[in-house]
C-alpha cells in the first residue's frame, strides 16, 4: 500500500514539467559548479606535488561538489515538497484517502518514500560527475563513499522537513515558503554563536549543515547519523499526528 | 478480515496469496450478510461552537436506498463525511457493518465506497491510470483490477473516456469518475453526496438508474436538497433540519405527505366563489390572483370533476386547473414550524 502511494507520488511528478525543470537545472548548476573545481583542481595540481601528503581529487573536486548538491537540494527542496499533502488537500483528493482501507502512517510513508525516490534520482544523476573523474584520476571510495551517505541522509531529513510543513496548509505556496524558512533557519541558525557558551553549542548542535560537513570529509560519526534520523523520525510522526487530526479537529 | 491475515497487493500473486484473498472474500461476504450495514448512535459533530450534526441516530439496511434530505448547510455533508470516516464525531458511534469506525477503521472502509461532494480526481492521470490506483487503494488485488475497473467503467458510462485526462473532462463526466471510484471495490455500503449535481437531465436519469441498481444488494446513502430526486431513487428518506434528524420515514409515507391537498384552477370569466365553496369536499377558497383561486380540499374527496362540471353549467371557461404538490418548504414548515432558509 505504502508503494502503491509512493509510486503515483513519483509518477504524478514526472507528469508534471515541475520534476524535469528542477533535474535539468540542478544539474546545470552543479555541472558549472564541478567545472569550476575541476579547474581549480588543474591549477593548483603543479604546486600540489611539493606538499607531503597533498589533498587529492576526492578532497578538491568530489566533496565540494557533494557540498554544493546539499546546498542546492536545501533550495529546492520546497518547491518538490510543497505538493505533497497541501495540494491533495487542496483538490480535496485527500478525501479519497481518508476514505480507503489504509491508515494515516501508510499515507504518510507513502508520501515520503514517494519524494525520497525523486530526491534519490537527483542524487544519483549529480553523482554522474564526479564519478566521471574515473575516467582520468582515482578516488578515495571511502571518503567519497561517506560523502555520498551524508548528502542522502541530509536529503532525507529536508524531505521530511517539507513533508510536515506540507501537512500543516492546504496551500502548496505556503508550505514552500515554510519550507523554506524552517530549512534555510535550520542552515543559519548557528552564524550568530559561532558555537561559544553553552547555549551556543546548543544551537550549533541544531544547525541542520554542521552535521553534514564532517561526512564530506570522510568523518563517519554516529552522532551526525542520529540527529538525521531522529530529525527525519520526529517529522514524520508529526505529520501522522496532523493527518490525524485533520479528522478530530475543527 | 481477520487481523493476521495483512493483505498486500503489490506482492507477487502466489497460490496461497490467492487462498488468502478468497479467504478475505468469503470473510467479507459473510459480514455482508449481517442484516444491518450502517448503523449511527447519537451521532454529534460540534465545529467549535456550533452543533452541525447533534445526536443523529439511524440505521440502513441492506437493499435500501435512503435519501438524505435537507436545506444547504443543513448537516447533510457533515453527516456523509462521519459515515466515511473522513471526520470523527465529537461524540456518539458509527458501524460500518459491524465495524466500529473510530475502533477498527480500516475494516469499516474496506465495506464502503464514498463520493464525496467535489469528486477527488487527480488532474494529471487518465481514467484508467486514476480507476487503477483507487482499485490498488483499496486492496483489490493487481490481476483483478483490470477487470474492476472496466466493470466500474461500464456501470458509470465511462467505456469510452478511459484514455481521457480527468482534468480535461466534462462535469457531468468527472462526476461519473467520482462515482466510478466509489464503486469499483464492489463495497456493499456506498455514500453518495450530491451524486447528480452538475449533471444534465439525461445523465441524472442514468445516475438514478444506477443508484437503483446498486440498492438491490447494498446498502445506499445519498444526500440531496432536491426532493424529486429523493422520490425518484430512495426507499427511506431521512430530513435533517439545523443538524437534528427531524424526519425518518419510508417513501411512501413521505409522499402522503406531500399528496396534493389545494388546487390551482383560472377561468376566463369571474367564478362565482361561494358556489365554488359550496362543493363537496371543498374545505376553503382563496383567491390567488383575479379569475384564479386556490381550493384546499380534504384529503380524500377531490372535487376536481364537480368543479369541472360546474364551471360547464355556469359558463365561466375553465382554463387551467392544476394540483399544488406540497414542496420541501412545505414540508419544513409543516415538521419544523419555520419558515426555512431559502433553497
Amino acid at each position: 500500500m505504502i508503494r502503491t502511494i509512493a509510486w503515483r507520488e513519483l509518477r504524478s511528478l514526472f507528469l508534471s514539467p515541475l520534476a524535469f525543470v528542477i533535474l535539468g537545472i540542478s544539474q546545470i548548476i552543479l555541472a558549472r559548479l564541478f567545472l569550476g573545481h575541476v579547474n581549480l583542481f588543474l591549477m593548483i595540481q603543479t604546486r600540489l606535488v611539493s606538499i607531503p601528503n597533498p589533498p587529492g581529487l576526492t578532497t578538491l573536486v568530489a566533496a565540494p561538489l557533494l557540498g554544493n548538491a546539499g546546498v542546492l537540494l536545501l533550495l529546492i527542496t520546497p518547491l518538490i515538497t510543497m505538493r505533497l499533502i497541501a495540494d491533495e488537500r487542496h483538490n480535496k483528493t485527500l478525501t479519497l484517502l481518508y476514505s480507503a482501507p489504509i491508515s494515516m502512517t501508510e499515507i504518510v510513508l507513502g508520501k515520503y518514500l514517494g519524494i525520497l525516490s525523486f530526491f534519490f534520482i537527483l542524487v544519483a544523476l549529480s553523482l554522474a560527475m564526479p564519478l566521471s573523474l574515473l575516467m582520468g584520476g582515482q578516488l578515495d571510495w571511502g571518503m567519497f563513499g561517506c560523502g555520498v551517505l551524508g548528502l542522502l541522509l541530509f536529503t532525507s531529513t529536508l524531505a521530511a522537513v517539507g513533508l510536515l510543513v506540507s501537512t500543516l496548509t492546504k496551500y502548496p505556496a505556503v508550505a514552500a515558503m515554510g519550507t523554506f524558512g524552517v530549512l534555510f533557519l535550520l542552515w543559519v541558525i548557528d552564524y550568530a554563536g559561532h558555537g561559544r557558551g553553552p547555549g551556543g553549542l546548543i544551537v550549533a548542535y541544531l544547525s541542520i549543515v554542521n552535521h553534514f560537513e564532517p561526512f564530506l570529509r570522510g568523518f563517519f560519526n554516529t552522532s551526525n547519523v542520529v540527529y538525521y534520523v531522529v530529525l527525519s523520525i520526529t517529522c514524520l510522526v508529526l505529520s501522522i499526528r496532523r493527518l490525524d487530526a485533520d479528522r478530530v479537529g475543527t | 478480515m481477520p487481523a493476521g491475515t495483512k493483505v498486500c497487493v503489490d506482492k507477487k500473486l502466489s497460490p496461497a496469496f490467492n487462498a488468502r484473498y478468497e479467504k478475505r472474500d468469503r470473510h467479507l461476504q459473510n459480514m455482508i450478510d449481517s442484516e444491518v450495514l450502517v448503523e449511527a448512535e447519537g451521532v454529534s459533530r460540534f465545529f467549535g461552537k456550533t452543533a452541525a450534526v447533534a445526536d443523529v441516530s439511524f440505521m440502513i439496511r441492506r437493499g435500501e436506498v435512503l435519501g438524505f434530505l435537507g436545506p444547504n448547510g443543513a448537516g447533510k455533508t457533515t453527516t456523509m463525511q462521519m459515515l466515511s470516516g473522513n471526520l470523527a464525531p465529537s461524540s456518539g458511534r458509527i458501524l460500518i457493518a459491524g465495524h466500529g469506525m473510530q475502533s477498527d477503521p480500516r475494516h469499516a472502509k474496506a465495506v464502503l465506497g464514498y463520493l464525496p461532494e467535489h469528486p477527488p480526481l487527480y488532474r494529471e492521470l487518465t481514467v484508467d491510470e486514476y480507476l487503477n490506483y483507487c482499485a490498488a487503494l483499496h486492496r483489490i488485488p493487481r490481476a483483478k483490477r483490470r477487470a474492476a475497473r472496466e466493470r466500474a467503467k461500464g456501470r458509470c458510462g465511462l467505456g469510452d473516456v478511459g484514455g481521457r485526462l480527468t482534468a480535461n473532462l466534462s462535469k457531468g463526466y468527472q462526476q461519473r469518475v467520482g462515482l466510478a471510484q466509489a464503486i469499483i471495490h464492489e463495497p456493499p455500503v456506498v455514500i453518495l453526496d450530491e451524486p447528480t449535481v452538475g449533471l444534465d437531465p439525461i445523465q441524472i436519469r442514468e445516475i438514478r438508474l444506477l443508484i437503483r441498481e446498486l440498492g438491490q444488494d447494498r446498502a445506499v446513502i445519498l444526500s440531496t436538497h432536491i426532493l424529486p430526486e429523493v422520490q425518484a431513487s430512495c426507499d427511506r428518506v431521512q430530513i435533517i433540519h439545523k443538524g437534528h434528524l427531524i424526519l425518518n420515514e419510508t417513501i411512501n409515507d413521505l409522499m402522503h405527505r406531500v399528496q396534493s391537498q389545494a388546487l390551482i384552477v383560472a377561468f376566463r370569466r369571474d367564478p362565482d366563489v361561494a358556489l365554488v365553496q359550496s362543493l363537496a369536499g371543498v374545505q376553503s377558497v382563496t383567491v390567488v390572483e383575479d379569475k384564479r383561486l386556490r381550493l384546499f380540499h380534504e384529503p380524500e374527496s377531490d372535487p376536481t370533476d364537480a368543479l369541472v362540471r360546474l364551471s360547464m353549467e355556469q359558463d365561466w371557461g375553465l382554463c387551467e386547473i392544476n394540483p399544488e404538490h406540497s414542496s420541501l418548504e412545505n414540508i419544513f414548515v409543516e415538521l419544523t414550524g419555520e419558515q426555512p432558509e431559502p433553497l
